[in-house]
């Protein structure tokens, strides 16, 4: 059994203990979902855009990825405050291995909180447009989650207090949100906000999860799967270094 | 087995270690004194790499622990003075965890487990969640941890804190059992006196982050013509109770280093 093993295994199982972080982690992706996809439903629908719950459920799918996996970076100072942190930094393991068992565990917390959204999506009535493209869309929320959980782990290594993670995470991860394109179309925005869409990764996320789940799509397969990895390498690189240096 | 040189960590203007030296034998017990915020932990967290001094130099078993931590970190095991187990997994799972880290094949591991549970009286537990252990339990839980593999050089800070007088003497028995049976070093921290009187053959007593007196129990008692190690403890280090009364955190030596610049 390696370590990265068994540090993804204890993030599953800090996971399925618990049960209130997974109701309430599903509230504000079901408010989004039920609020916005019937509130503006109408609206979407007389512009010609179809249906908004069946655009909006890949955005809001990327949504649960993205908050789920940068919350993990919390998970990191919760540990450095109650001491485990300190078990990990003395054990004869290389740090980048620590660090990649709980970027992947926090990971694949995240996918299936993004998996449990995409059920509930499904009874409001979400309809994938081809189930055999449910793999790659499961690569998506993959590539997402891993991208993200790097990201959370590389601020939670670099800031030692909970306040300050947390402001930080509301600076960074609300804008990486709403300019994704989670919520609505990416075609006809001013310049200046495609712009600014195209720099950032998860709009590239939520797209790959649309053209895997409705067939619809801004910029590409290739360019959205390119994307992603360079990100998501170039933060597990950065997220390495930073857990390398931290002292306790 | 340990050799450290004019060792030196500063935050800010504070220095919390200053300028000390000691060696250390293979499979001796050393008794690293000191009363709070002297600098114990902090030299601690140096040898054990969690910590990178401002100067000065380390050699754990003939390596630089600054250019090869991740060889020094197979050397050692440590039982930490604060609590550093995970409260949502069971006691079995940190055991489990802890022998993963340190490469204990799985066979050996479950029988290892199993006996330090018992013999700290743990085993009936060994299913429940860490969070629900009082204090004394957690404590039995993070030395039954640390003793899971048998590393060349065993830290204990403060191991015995919160104990009762039996799981102490079970510790202690089992400490020096593993040091004659096995030949592990022993480096370790404790505020009572009786207790590095008994185990520790060589003591070294810091205050204000400087080596005070290295010597036997015996030696020390000599020196300071006392006839007991807490007398003479006393007389090395002066009987005015300090300021604090835990372990002092990066954070609290940071503020202390903030407040002694605007003292000056």
């Amino acid at each position: 059994m390696s370590a990265i093993y068994i540090l993804w295994l204890r993030e599953l199982r800090r996971y399925a203990r618990s049960r209130a972080q997974v109701v309430a982690s599903l509230g504000q992706p079901l408010l989004y979902l039920l609020a916005l996809g019937f509130g503006l439903g109408p609206v979407f629908q007389r512009a010609g855009e179809g249906s908004y719950v069946q655009f909006v459920a890949p955005g809001v799918i990327a949504m649960t990825v993205l908050f789920s996996s940068v919350l993990s970076g919390m998970g990191l100072l919760w540990d450095r405050q109650f001491g485990f942190l300190k078990e990990t930094l003395v054990a004869p393991v290389p740090r980048i291995q620590v660090m990649l068992g709980r970027t992947l565990g926090g990971a694949t917390v995240a996918c299936i909180q993004g998996l449990l959204v995409a059920v509930v999506a499904f009874v409001a009535g979400f309809r994938v447009v081809d189930l055999r493209t449910l793999p790659l869309a499961l690569l998506f929320m993959g590539l997402i989650a891993a991208l993200f959980s790097a990201m959370g782990t590389a601020i939670g290594s670099a800031i030692e207090n909970i306040q300050s993670f947390q402001l930080t995470m509301n600076f960074l991860v609300m804008p990486v949100f709403f300019l994704s394109g989670a919520l609505f179309p990416l075609d006809h925005l001013p310049r200046v906000l495609s712009v600014i869409t195209r720099i950032d990764p998860l709009a590239y996320g939520v797209d790959g999860l649309r053209i895997a789940l409705i067939g619809r799509a801004a910029f590409g397969l290739a360019l959205d799967g390119a994307v992603l990895v360079a990100v998501a390498l170039a933060l597990l690189g950065t997220g390495s270094y930073l857990f390398s240096k931290i002292e306790v | 087995m340990i050799r450290v040189e004019n060792l030196v960590r500063q935050f800010g203007d504070f220095a919390a270690v200053d300028r000390i030296s000691f060696e250390v034998g293979a499979g001796e017990i050393f008794a690293f004194l000191g009363p709070n915020g002297a600098g114990k932990t902090t030299t601690i967290k140096m040898l054990t790499t969690l910590l990178r001094p401002t100067a000065g130099a380390i050699e754990i078993d003939g390596l630089d622990v600054a250019r090869d931590p991740h060889e020094v970190r197979r050397r050692f095991g440590i039982v930490f003075q604060d609590p550093s187990l995970d409260g949502d997994m069971t006691a079995y799972e940190n055991m489990e965890l802890h022998g993963v880290f340190y490469h204990v094949p799985r066979k050996v591991r479950a029988e290892r487990t199993e006996r330090l549970l018992r013999l700290f009286e743990l085993w009936e537990r060994r299913n429940d969640l860490v969070k629900m252990f009082s204090g004394g339990m957690k404590r039995r839980l993070e030395i039954a941890r640390g003793l899971l593999h048998t590393p060349k050089i065993l830290f204990l800070d403060e191991p015995t804190l919160g104990l009762d007088p039996q799981t102490r003497n079970q510790l202690w028995t089992h400490v020096k059992h593993l040091n004659q049976a096995e030949g592990v070093t022993v480096f370790l921290t404790t505020h009572y006196m009786d207790e590095a009187d008994r185990v520790a053959q060589r003591i070294a007593i810091i205050d204000h982050g400087k080596i005070v007196a290295l010597g036997s129990p015996q030696e020390l008692k000599q020196q300071t013509g006392k006839e007991s190690l807490e007398e003479a403890f006393l007389a090395l280090t002066g009987s005015t109770i300090r300021d604090e009364t835990a372990n002092v955190s990066r954070d609290r030596l940071k503020t202390m280093a903030k407040l002694w610049e605007n003292r000056r």
